[in-house]
């Protein structure tokens, strides 16, 4: 059985390698100067420095905005969806989830560019105005096709968590409280939402993590101009070659996002322990 | 009343998989257009589907991503798998590290991952192409390979290699014969986790490749600041290879267990008789 130990040791290696060092890499980009050439490096906070100025501030703001409303409509729509799903039959239930979990292996790039067919000024959805009378409405290169794109693009991941909860819920607990006498928002408030609050917290985290690190959607949907935390990141590596600034502005995203799966998670786990 | 709850759900639901699916079916429909609008139909041809396949850059780019996809898949189910054994083995405190690496590395966004190994591959003075790509791919999937398999490896009896062991076999067929079939479930949603991850990145390997080797995500985001109905054949084709993937692996099993019963049963009937 011993032998079965030194197993790990490839791993270790690789991990090391290709997961540890590359985060190094970023720190230490991120708290120096002079780029690619690791001659020169001097150490400094300027490229923190530089997130304060207002050009980037906004990007900042921007993305959170727009994450915080992509995680709220997804929460609306999502519950709704899960809610609706879970009170079918079992085998119902199985076939509308694999439905809902469908979209999720598919392709991000090419859902949204199928969405671009849909929302350009010669779209689908404007020409059928047009046809009917109406004004087209320009709806490509706006907050309104990022919003969509990012919430067709999440809306599972926010589905999928909430029912499982849903479904763990004890039945004769929602006729325990009708019993002793709850109207139905009650029951459904103090039992049924509290109890899929583990499922909600899953989902707020998936679908926050994801909409403010995504760079495709506000790229293909919003056009060039178009800029959230994702794309001032590709910017800095792909067209301006700033490197340092650019790992810095990664190095706190990834804080911020793992800071948030700590903190969701301490009060899953507490949650859980109360019970 | 029930009933009028009943249509709302049917109504809802039906109204958020129009959200899901109409711009995928919109992508199919178009890709059948025998002109270049992707808001009018003017007749059904194969037009696209001929473009596709005489297309040399496209053709590149589903073979980068089919390779990939399948060399990544068995490189990281490999590592992961035996990752995943040997964890089980191994101290408390290395066991904590490295899921804890694990962790990180499925939690950090994309982006910064695909940055990070990039800043890497050129330190190393890698030439950025097909082979950091591979690397790249495998070094995302290993971690989601060990997350679903070292549930399982904790649940074996730990005796189970020692029997094995003690009856004769060596350590490698204790591994091959009696371990690896009783992680069959977890190694199998690997696999397919795997494949499918690799297959769809883009982020990663947007960043990390070079030379012009191009996956398929890649050369659709090149591809999108023109309309081009070559694109819809080819998502046309990609999205019913994974819906025709995703249905035959949550049927078959249930069919498979469905066949095994009748057998059962019938072997029941001739016995009672």
């Amino acid at each position: 059985m011993k032998s079965f130990r030194k197993l790990v040791r490839p791993y270790i290696l690789w991990s090391l390698v290709l997961i540890v060092v590359p985060l190094i890499l970023i720190v230490l980009y991120a708290v120096t100067t002079g780029g690619n050439r690791l001659v020169n490096i001097q150490f400094t906070l300027d490229n923190f420095k530089k997130i304060i100025e207002p050009i980037y501030l906004t990007v900042f703001s921007k993305s959170f905005q727009l994450g915080i409303l992509t995680v709220v409509i997804c929460l609306i729509l999502g519950y709704t969806l899960a809610y609706v799903i879970s009170r079918f039959n079992e085998k119902t239930q199985n076939i509308l989830i694999l439905f809902v979990t469908i979209p999720m292996w598919i392709n991000t790039l090419l859902r949204t560019y199928a969405w671009i067919s849909l929302l350009s000024d010669n779209g689908l959805i404007n020409s059928l105005l047009q046809t009917l009378g109406f004004d087209s409405i320009p709806m490509m290169y706006t907050d309104f096709a990022v919003i969509v794109g990012l919430v067709s693009d999440l809306l599972p991941f926010m589905v999928i968590p909430i029912h499982t909860s849903l479904c763990k819920i004890d039945k004769s607990l929602i006729e325990a409280a009708q019993d002793l006498g709850a109207n139905r928002f009650q029951t459904f408030w103090r039992v049924t939402f509290k109890m899929s609050i583990p499922g909600v917290l899953n989902g707020i985290i998936m679908t926050f993590l994801l909409s403010i690190s995504t760079f495709v959607i506000p790229k293909l949907l919003g056009g060039g101009q178009y800029m959230l935390i994702g794309n001032l990141i590709e910017n800095q590596f792909i067209s301006i070659g700033d490197w340092n600034f650019g790992s810095a502005i990664s190095l706190l995203l990834a804080a911020v996002i793992l800071l948030a799966i700590r903190f969701m998670k301490k009060i899953d786990k507490d949650e859980t322990e109360e019970e | 009343m029930k009933k009028k709850k009943k249509i709302f759900s049917v109504l809802y639901i039906g109204a958020c998989f129009l959200f899901f699916y109409l711009p995928i079916v919109v992508t199919m429909v178009f890709s059948f257009n025998s002109g270049k609008s992707l808001t009018k139909m003017s007749g059904f041809s194969f037009r696209w589907y001929e473009s596709l396949v005489t297309n040399k850059s496209i053709m590149e780019a589903v073979y980068v991503s089919l390779s990939i996809a399948v060399l990544a898949t068995i490189l990281s189910t490999i590592l992961g798998t035996v990752t995943a054994i040997g964890l089980s083995k191994n101290r408390k405190i290395l066991k904590e590290i490295i899921l804890n690496v694990n962790n990180i590395s499925i939690m950090n966004p994309d982006i910064v991952t695909a940055i990070g190994l990039m800043i890497l591959f050129s330190s190393l003075k890698m030439e950025k192409g097909y082979l950091t790509m591979l690397l790249a791919h495998v070094s995302f999937c290993t971690p989601y390979v060990i997350t679903n398999v070292y549930p399982k490896v904790r649940k074996l009896d730990p005796n189970l290699a020692n029997a094995a062991m003690d009856l004769g076999a060596t350590p490698f067929q204790a591994l091959v014969k009696v371990i690896l079939p009783m992680l069959k479930e977890g190694i199998y949603a690997g696999i397919l986790l795997s494949f499918t991850m690799s297959f769809d990145d883009f982020v990663i390997s947007y960043f990390v490749t070079g030379n012009g080797v191009q996956n398929i995500s890649i050369i659709v985001y090149n591809m999108t600041k023109r309309t081009n109905p070559t694109i819809n054949a080819l998502s046309t084709i990609v999205i019913l290879v994974i819906i025709l993937t995703l249905v035959l692996v949550n049927t078959i099993p249930a069919i498979l267990r469905k066949k095994r019963e009748k057998k059962e049963a019938l072997q029941e009937n001739i016995n009672l008789d």
